[in-house]
C-alpha cells in the first residue's frame, strides 16, 4: 500500500529528474518525513514579516 | 632522539629552534607511530611522507644556514581528507571524488601552517562528504577510537580524532558544519576549536553546506591549538565568507586571570537528552569555574531543527548532479538522506534562514550579561561501532542523528567555540566553552584555565 509521502516523492523524483530506486524509498521517505517534522517546527514558528535571512553570520 | 607519543607541538617546536631535534627526526618520529599505531586506528588514507621528509630537511638546512623559522618549526600535522592537498585527489570521505584530478594547490590552512614550519604528513579518514556524526566510513572502514578501537571516533572528522586522540600527530585539522569538531574531540578525549564562522579560511576545501562549514584544529593540549589557530589567522580573497578583521593573536592572553569572566551553564535544552558521564562533565567544570548560574538558552530545540533543515538541503544541492550521475557509489545511508533533502519545501529552508536572524539576536542579548556559556559537547561517550540506537531520556533515538543535538544550536549561529576533554573513566568525554562572536580568546582562556587546574586533559591513547 503506498505511503501518504509516495506521490511526493514521485512528484519531485520526476521534476529535477532525481532517481529513486524502490529498494531506496523506505529510507528516503523516513528521512523525508524527520526533514518535514523539523521543518514544521521553524515553520510554526512566528517571525516577523521583516525578518532577514542570515545565511553567513556577520557582526 | 625521537619525539615522545605525548610530545607537544610547543615542545617539538621549541627543541627543533633550539637545534635538540632535527625537524628530520620528528618526522621521522610521526611516520613511525603512524605505521606502528595505524593498523589499529585507521585514522589516515594518505601519508604524505616524501613530501613530508623533503619539507623537513629543506627546514633543517635553513636551520643549519642560520635562518630564523617560525613558531610550528618541524610539528607533524595532518588534515581530514576534504582539504586540498597537492598531489592528492581531494576525496572528501566519498568514492567519487577519488575520480577528481589531483590538487594543483594546497588548502589555505595547510600553506598557513606549513609557513609556520609545520611539516604535512598525510591526509585523514572522515564521514562521507561530512554528512556524519560517527566517524564510520563504508568506503574506507571507521576510524577507530584510540581509547578503545571497538568504539566510534566521532565524526564527521573522525580520522582526526583518532590521529591526535592517539598521538600519532600532536594537531590535526578539521571541519565542523554541525559539530564535527567538537564530537570527536569529545569521544576521542582531545581538545579542539571551532572558531567562528567566517575566522579561518575554507579556501580549497571540499564544501558540505556552504553557510554553516567552518574549518579549525585539534590538539592535545591548549598552547598547541592556540599556536595552530593564530598561525592560520587571516583575510583571504580565495573564502568568499572569510572576514576581513586583522590577526587577533590568542596565544599571548592564555594565561591571563578569567576572575573578570561572567560565567554561565547553559540551561534548558542543553541540560536535556544527556547520559550521566555529560552530567558529571559539565558539573566538574562548572565548578572549577566556580559558576552555578544557570541561562536558558530560549528555542535551542528549534535552532537544532533549522540547522538540520539547512544542512540537508544545502548538502542536497552541492550533490545534486552526483546523486543523479552516480547515486550507487554513494554510502547508502548518505545518499537516502541527501535525496530526501533535496524534496524539502523551499519555504522551510527560507524560514530556517530567516529563524537563524531571529535566535542570534537571542545570543546577542545573552551575551550583554554573560561572557561565557558551558554546555555539553555530546550527550554521551564514544558509543560502540555500528550502535544504532540509544536511550536518551527514556526515549529510544538514533546515535547517528543525535549525537550532535548539544553542538547543532551553536554552529547554527556560527559562535566560537573550544571542546575541553574532561578525563572521566572508563572513557573522556567533552565539554563546549562557548563564546560571543569574535572571542575565541575568552574561549581558549577558559580552556586554559581548566588544563591549569588539572580539570581538563587529553588521557594518554589506551587502546594502542
Amino acid at each position: 500500500m503506498a505511503e501518504p509521502l509516495d506521490d511526493y516523492i514521485d512528484a519531485v523524483s520526476k521534476a529535477l529528474a532525481l532517481p529513486v530506486e524502490e529498494a531506496w524509498r523506505p529510507a528516503v521517505r523516513a528521512n523525508l518525513e524527520v526533514s518535514l517534522r523539523l521543518g514544521r517546527l521553524v515553520d510554526e514558528f512566528a517571525l516577523p514579516d521583516e525578518t532577514e535571512p542570515a545565511p553567513i553570520f556577520t557582526v | 632522539m625521537t619525539t615522545k607519543p605525548e610530545m607537544t607541538a610547543a615542545g617539538i617546536a621549541g627543541a627543533v629552534a633550539a637545534g635538540k631535534m632535527s625537524a628530520l627526526e620528528a618526522t621521522e618520529a610521526a611516520l613511525a607511530r603512524i605505521k606502528q599505531y595505524d593498523g589499529v586506528l585507521n585514522s589516515f588514507t594518505d601519508v604524505t611522507a616524501d613530501r613530508a621528509r623533503a619539507k623537513a630537511r629543506a627546514m633543517d638546512a635553513d636551520i643549519a644556514a642560520g635562518k630564523a623559522v617560525g613558531p610550528l618549526a618541524g610539528v607533524p600535522f595532518a588534515v581530514k581528507n576534504l582539504f586540498d592537498v597537492a598531489g592528492l585527489s581531494t576525496r572528501a570521505g566519498s568514492k567519487i571524488n577519488r575520480d577528481l584530478a589531483p590538487s594543483r594547490r594546497d588548502a589555505t590552512l595547510i600553506e598557513r601552517l606549513e609557513a609556520a614550519g609545520a611539516v604535512l604528513v598525510g591526509a585523514l579518514n572522515m564521514g562521507e562528504y561530512a554528512y556524519d556524526f560517527t566517524g564510520e566510513n563504508v568506503h574506507d572502514g571507521p576510524s577507530r577510537n584510540p581509547h578503545d578501537p571497538t568504539r566510534m571516533t566521532g565524526g564527521s572528522s573522525g580520522g582526526s580524532g583518532s590521529a591526535v586522540g592517539g598521538a600519532l600527530v600532536p594537531i590535526a585539522l578539521g571541519s565542523d558544519t554541525n559539530g564535527s569538531i567538537r564530537v570527536p574531540s569529545s569521544f576521542c578525549g582531545i581538545f579542539g576549536l571551532k572558531p567562528t564562522y567566517g575566522r579561518l579560511s575554507r579556501a580549497r576545501s571540499f564544501p558540505f553546506v556552504a553557510s554553516l562549514d567552518h574549518l579549525g584544529p585539534f590538539a592535545r593540549d591548549v598552547t598547541d591549538l592556540a599556536l595552530a589557530y593564530d598561525a592560520m589567522q587571516g583575510p583571504d580573497a580565495d573564502d568568499g565568507a572569510c572576514t576581513t578583521r586583522g590577526l587577533e593573536p590568542t596565544l599571548p592572553l592564555l594565561a591571563n586571570p578569567i576572575s573578570d569572566l561572567r560565567i554561565a551553564i547553559a540551561g534548558g535544552y542543553f541540560q536535556k537528552n544527556v547520559f550521566p558521564e555529560a552530567v558529571e562533565a559539565v558539573s566538574r567544570v562548572a565548578k572549577a569555574l566556580g559558576t552555578t548560574e544557570v541561562v536558558d538558552v530560549p528555542e535551542a530545540a528549534r535552532a537544532r531543527a533549522a540547522a538540520y533543515v539547512i544542512t540537508t538541503t544545502e548538502g542536497a544541492s552541492l550533490h545534486l548532479d552526483r546523486l543523479r550521475k552516480r547515486p550507487d557509489d554513494f554510502d547508502p545511508a548518505v545518499r537516502d538522506r541527501l535525496i530526501a533533502g533535496a524534496m524539502v519545501p523551499a519555504p522551510l529552508v527560507d524560514r530556517a534562514q530567516k529563524f537563524r536572524r531571529w535566535y542570534r539576536a537571542q545570543f546577542a542579548e545573552i551575551f550583554r550579561s554573560v561572557d561565557v556559556l558551558i554546555a555539553p559537547a555530546t550527550p554521551c561517550t564514544a558509543p560502540k561501532l555500528g550502535q544504532v540506537n540509544f536511550n536518551l531520556d527514556g526515549v529510544e533515538l538514533p546515535v547517528r542523528a543525535n549525537i550532535g543535538i548539544h553542538t547543532q544550536p551553536i554552529s547554527f549561529i556560527g559562535l566560537p567555540v573550544v571542546a575541553v576533554p574532561v578525563p572521566l573513566e572508563p572513557l573522556p568525554i567533552g565539554v563546549q566553552i562557548i563564546c560571543a562572536p569574535w572571542r575565541e580568546d575568552i574561549a581558549l582562556r577558559v580552556a586554559y584555565a581548566l588544563e591549569k587546574m588539572g580539570v581538563v586533559a587529553a588521557p594518554a591513547p589506551r587502546g594502542i
